[in-house]
């Protein structure tokens, strides 16, 4: 604890990275995941081969991941980036496909029969209706993003794990602890504020 | 009240029509040929499985025959694109289908929406509609469909179905899912809505008892075919065959009694 408050500053700086790494790896997996989602829930054969895809890249260790990633691109927060939105992709698309399949299909056919478009039904009823489940999807990223996102620093890209690292290195107990902390309670801020959403939308 | 303008209703034919499933042994609908007059409340009546709702969609489309054709006041819904021959027909479906997120007045709005009818014709309608099938504007307008009732949510399906001033209504078993002494107003309602609109209604159902009720021209099916089509009278006092006979049952002669008062209102 003492690491954590002589060295708030430090602390909240690394912080901040934190949040921008998950952040913004978070919305460009969402870009993804929704156009492939909706295309996996539409199409059986192509919702196969997309879902086997994403779950195998999730089960590549994430040192393995970044490794390899580096090798391609290099150091730096957007190797950091790519493997975050990568991992997500399984979380994400399963919510996706989740969400649009539990969908009241009589909605479906009631929008359809009334004159919506295919694209009209989709943007208008079937997002909107299949939203309470698909945020859930992206409470679950972005709690595993957090966690993630401590391996980061491995490859020079900031964030809580340069805490992490620094303090195993060093062997200052006290900086993992720091780090480990703020690591977890921006889990649970994140967490909880996206229960939230849930909530509101659910409303 | 101020009744909407009643539009007339459109003539729906059906012209050698086949619809045959993919994954089917069996042609779900064949040899239908059937004219629907114009303001006529036509109901199409059989066991599950028999065709009767296949048959109806063919006419917003949401089902393709296999060949044949459907035609509204003579043309051929195929000529017409297919969402803007949808927002020309009203639709109501046993579970409503209303948008959740949408309050009472936004689910009554869509097609009129779609349409691109002005605001103020949008509230006017609106209100119009629910005071149509018996729900307080003021009371209902802003609510969400999870705070209706079964029987207040088909109301507003209804009244969605109705918005665009439709010159064909389907209704695919629409009171099937409410208790009875709700499904009883509602009949009352929609045979009262098609007095005052003569809108062409094509209703199907399984249940003999609301056919009869609300008919103009009963059309009863069995296993994809028209086994006979007549007004409710003469379906109990002149069935087709076996089938017809043992689907009218045994009350048949009840039903006639009941029939009585209806006929003499109308």
């Amino acid at each position: 604890m003492i690491y954590l408050v002589a060295h708030a500053a430090r602390v909240s700086a690394l912080l901040g990275q934190h949040v921008v790494l998950v952040a913004v790896s978070l919305a460009i997996a969402l870009v993804i995941a929704l156009p492939l989602g909706t295309t996996a829930a539409r199409h059986p054969r192509a919702g196969t081969l997309i879902l086997a895809t994403a779950g195998i890249l999730y089960t590549i260790p994430s040192l393995a991941l970044l490794a390899l990633l580096v090798a391609a691109i290099g150091l730096g927060p957007s190797t950091a980036i790519v493997a975050l939105v990568v991992y997500a992709q399984m979380i994400l698309i399963r919510a996706v496909v989740a969400g649009l399949r539990g969908v009241d299909p009589a909605l479906v056919d009631a929008a359809r029969g009334m004159g919506l478009s295919a694209r009209q039904t989709l943007l208008r009823v079937e997002f909107p209706a299949a939203l309470p489940v698909m945020l859930a999807g992206v409470r679950v990223a972005a709690v595993t993003l957090v966690a993630l996102a401590t391996v980061a620093a491995w490859i020079d890209a900031g964030g809580l794990g340069v805490l992490l690292f620094e303090g195993i290195l060093t062997q200052n107990d006290d900086k993992i602890v720091a780090g480990a902390l703020a690591a977890a309670a921006l889990a649970i801020v994140a967490d909880l504020a996206l229960r939230g959403c849930e909530r509101a939308v659910r409303r | 009240m101020s009744a909407p303008t009643p539009p007339s209703g459109a003539r729906v034919e059906f012209r050698d029509l086949e619809v045959r499933y993919a994954d089917a042994p069996a042609a779900a609908v064949s040899g239908v040929n059937l004219t629907v007059d114009a303001g006529t409340f036509a109901v199409l009546l059989g066991p599950s499985g028999c065709g009767k709702s296949t048959l109806l969609r063919t006419i917003n489309r949401l089902v393709e025959p296999t060949s044949g054709t459907v035609l509204i006041d003579s043309v051929d819904v195929r000529e017409r694109e297919v969402t803007t021959l949808r927002r020309g027909i009203g639709y109501a479906i046993q579970a409503v289908g209303l948008f959740p997120h949408y309050t009472v007045a936004r689910n009554i709005a869509v097609v009129p929406e779609l349409l691109g009818w002005e605001r103020s014709r949008l509230a006017a309608r609106v209100d119009e509609l629910l005071t149509l099938v018996s729900l307080d504007p003021a009371r209902y307008r802003g609510r969400l469909p999870r705070e209706l009732s079964g029987g207040e949510a088909q109301r507003v399906g209804v009244a969605r179905a109705l918005a665009a001033e439709p010159r064909v209504l389907l209704m695919d078993e629409p009171f099937a899912a409410v208790d009875a002494i709700v499904r009883a107003s509602l009949q009352d309602e929609i045979a009262r809505v098609h007095r005052e609109l003569r809108t062409t209604i094509v209703f199907v159902t399984h249940d003999v008892d609301e056919a009869l009720r609300l008919a103009d021209s009963i059309v009863v099916m069995n296993a994809g075919r028209i086994v006979q089509e007549a007004p409710p009278a003469q379906l109990l006092s002149d069935p087709a065959d076996a089938f017809v006979r043992s689907l009218v049952g045994v009350d048949a002669q009840t039903r006639r009694l009941a029939l009585e008062r209806p006929l003499i209102e109308r």
